[in-house]
């Protein structure tokens, strides 16, 4: 049997994530869908002295769509919203596959996707919970 | 039925013999006779059929009107002309909904399943965007029967069109559409057959049935990809107007209006796929020589055991009846705690192709309030160990994604 995709990091995330709850009061809200597969998140931010102070996301789907989110929220609470764009303008690069080893450390676990660059079925899995905080930052 | 001969008449498992294909009902493979019918075509056949009077076109165009006869006697239909070739399944019931959909009006109705494939939904919510007829649902039990009572209860003297699939494309259940057929003339309505799923694997006689139109795809069956069938009574579709027009379908034509062309042209306008036609051709004549009794036979014991060892795997909860006989060979399930896409990409790994998601029927989805599924669908060709590696890899697949058992 050969060996899968599915590593113990994102396995952990998927089944025990950190960040998997609703902030009763967060500032901004916004939902991320992917109609063909329904993967479905709604991420939640409160922004405060323009520091992502508290985030977290809600909802159900495949491994890497709920990993993605829970590792995404890892790194960038605590970040202003320019440092998060500039994290995200790192992994959908790496996504594409155009990124250095440099730019990699600075997505810490969120770098264990790298291989979805090879997986076009899973692309939009690994990047919706992205999509979504950059629509909203926006 | 010897399944090693079988495979061997398929190119794609000699070139990948690790192969396990388990999404039939998306499409089939390819036996060699169909590969070898188109590629004739093109090699020694190929002219525009139906036009040139040189002898290399008066061929295409026995190649496309052999097709049709030997397509009409497969599925029993009175005459070659009652045969219109399409692309597929859904362009025959765009062509249904659209042209027979001209004669209805305001306060009509239209009568579809919740188990139907989305082509089998959307032309009909166009329709009644278009009409003002009202799209109404008869429902299906948690084990995907559609009873006698619920269609009575869903069928009204309004209903000018019922349009029902033989075999769902999720549960594998099979309608009893010689009874709804006739339930729905009754009514004074219509009734369309959607067989994407039956007449690759039972056999299908539209006279017996006694169904106004019958839909299917040559590629679930066999045949090449571009090629489908409608099946049209012909005082229907004599009465209805064109759904393309252009060329091939015109009698006559002046600056401001032209004639129809005679059926079955009249509804194909441009030049069509003959290559196709042959290769479907071929496919039935496949499935003649075969026969129905050896293939139900062999799809029927794949079930059974396809059915016991999904049955067998922990966690797994299998979606429709609890007879293994009612699946046809199309079984949906999920597995507690892991996402079907995550059960796909496992099973990927391990050279397993299944079908994850909605498949295409997000209404019974939403009936059945499951968001997605994995559906591993069957063929005569499938052999007993293509069941053994897809029933291992699910046992392994909760401990893969984490899970401490």
């Amino acid at each position: 049997m050969s060996n899968s995709f599915y590593r113990e990091i994102i396995n952990e995330h998927n089944l025990h994530p950190i960040h998997k709850r609703i902030l009763p009061r967060a500032g901004l809200s916004r939902r991320g869908v992917n109609p063909s597969c329904g993967d479905d998140i709604t991420l939640q931010l409160t922004i405060e002295d323009g520091v992502i102070k508290e985030g977290a996301y809600s909802g159900n789907g495949c491994a890497i769509s709920q990993a993605s989110a829970d590792m995404m929220l890892d790194l960038v609470i605590g970040k202003t919203p320019e440092e998060a764009r500039h994290l995200s303008d790192i992994f959908f690069r790496m996504i594409k596959g155009k990124v250095t080893d440099e730019e990699l450390e600075e997505l810490e676990e969120a770098g264990s996707l790298q291989d979805v660059s090879h997986m076009p079925a899973r692309v939009k899995c690994a990047v919706l919970s992205w999509h979504t905080l950059e629509n909203m930052l926006e | 039925m010897n399944s090693t001969n079988i495979r061997n008449d398929f190119p794609i498992f000699l070139e990948k013999p690790s192969l396990v294909y388990l999404d039939n009902a998306a499409t089939s493979q390819k036996p060699s006779g169909v590969i070898e019918a188109v590629s004739r075509f093109y090699k020694r056949q190929n002219a525009n059929p139906l036009r040139g009077l040189y002898d290399l076109a008066q061929e295409a165009t026995e190649v496309l009107e052999e097709s049709r006869e030997i397509v009409a006697g497969f599925i029993g239909a009175e005459s070659p002309k009652e045969i219109i070739f399409t692309r597929n399944a859904t362009e025959s019931l765009n062509l249904v909904a659209y042209s027979y959909g001209t004669f209805l009006k305001e306060g009509d109705e239209i009568l579809i399943s919740v188990m139907e494939h989305h082509s089998n939904i959307i032309p009909w919510q166009q329709l009644s965007a278009r009409s003002g007829a009202v799209l109404k649902y008869v429902e299906c039990s948690g084990d995907g029967q559609i009873t006698e009572e619920a269609f009575r209860v869903a069928l009204s003297p309004r209903t000018k069109i019922v349009s029902m699939t033989q075999i769902s494309n999720v549960l594998g259940t099979q309608n009893d559409i010689r009874t709804f057929a006739r339930l729905a003339h009754e009514a004074g309505a219509v009734f369309v057959c959607d067989g994407a799923q039956s007449v690759p694997h039972i056999p299908v006689n539209v006279q017996d049935l006694d169904v106004d139109f019958l839909v299917f795809s040559g590629h679930k069956m066999l045949a090449p990809m571009g090629i489908g069938v409608l099946y049209g009574k012909k005082e229907l579709l004599e009465k209805m107007p064109p759904f393309l027009t252009g060329g091939e379908m015109i009698e006559y034509v002046t600056r401001s209006e032209a004639t129809w062309a005679e059926l079955p042209h009249k509804f194909e306008a441009g030049t069509v796929n003959a290559a196709g036609a042959a290769g479907l051709r071929a496919a039935i004549e496949y499935y003649q020589a075969l026969g129905f009794d050896a293939i139900t036979e062999r799809e029927e014991y794949l079930s059974e055991l396809a059915f016991d060892a999904l049955s067998a795997v922990p966690h797994l909860h299998i979606l429709g009846s609890n007879e293994a006989k009612e699946h046809n060979g199309i079984f949906s399930f999920t597995l507690d705690g892991v996402h079907p896409h995550d059960i796909a990409e496992i099973l990927n790994a391990d050279g397993v192709c299944i079908r994850a998601g909605h498949h295409c029927a997000q209404v019974l989805m939403q009936h059945l309030n499951t968001p997605s599924t994995v559906r591993a669908s069957l063929a005569f060709y499938n052999r007993k160990e293509d069941i053994e590696q897809l029933a291992e890899s699910l046992k392994s697949v909760r401990r893969r994604m984490g899970y401490v058992e």
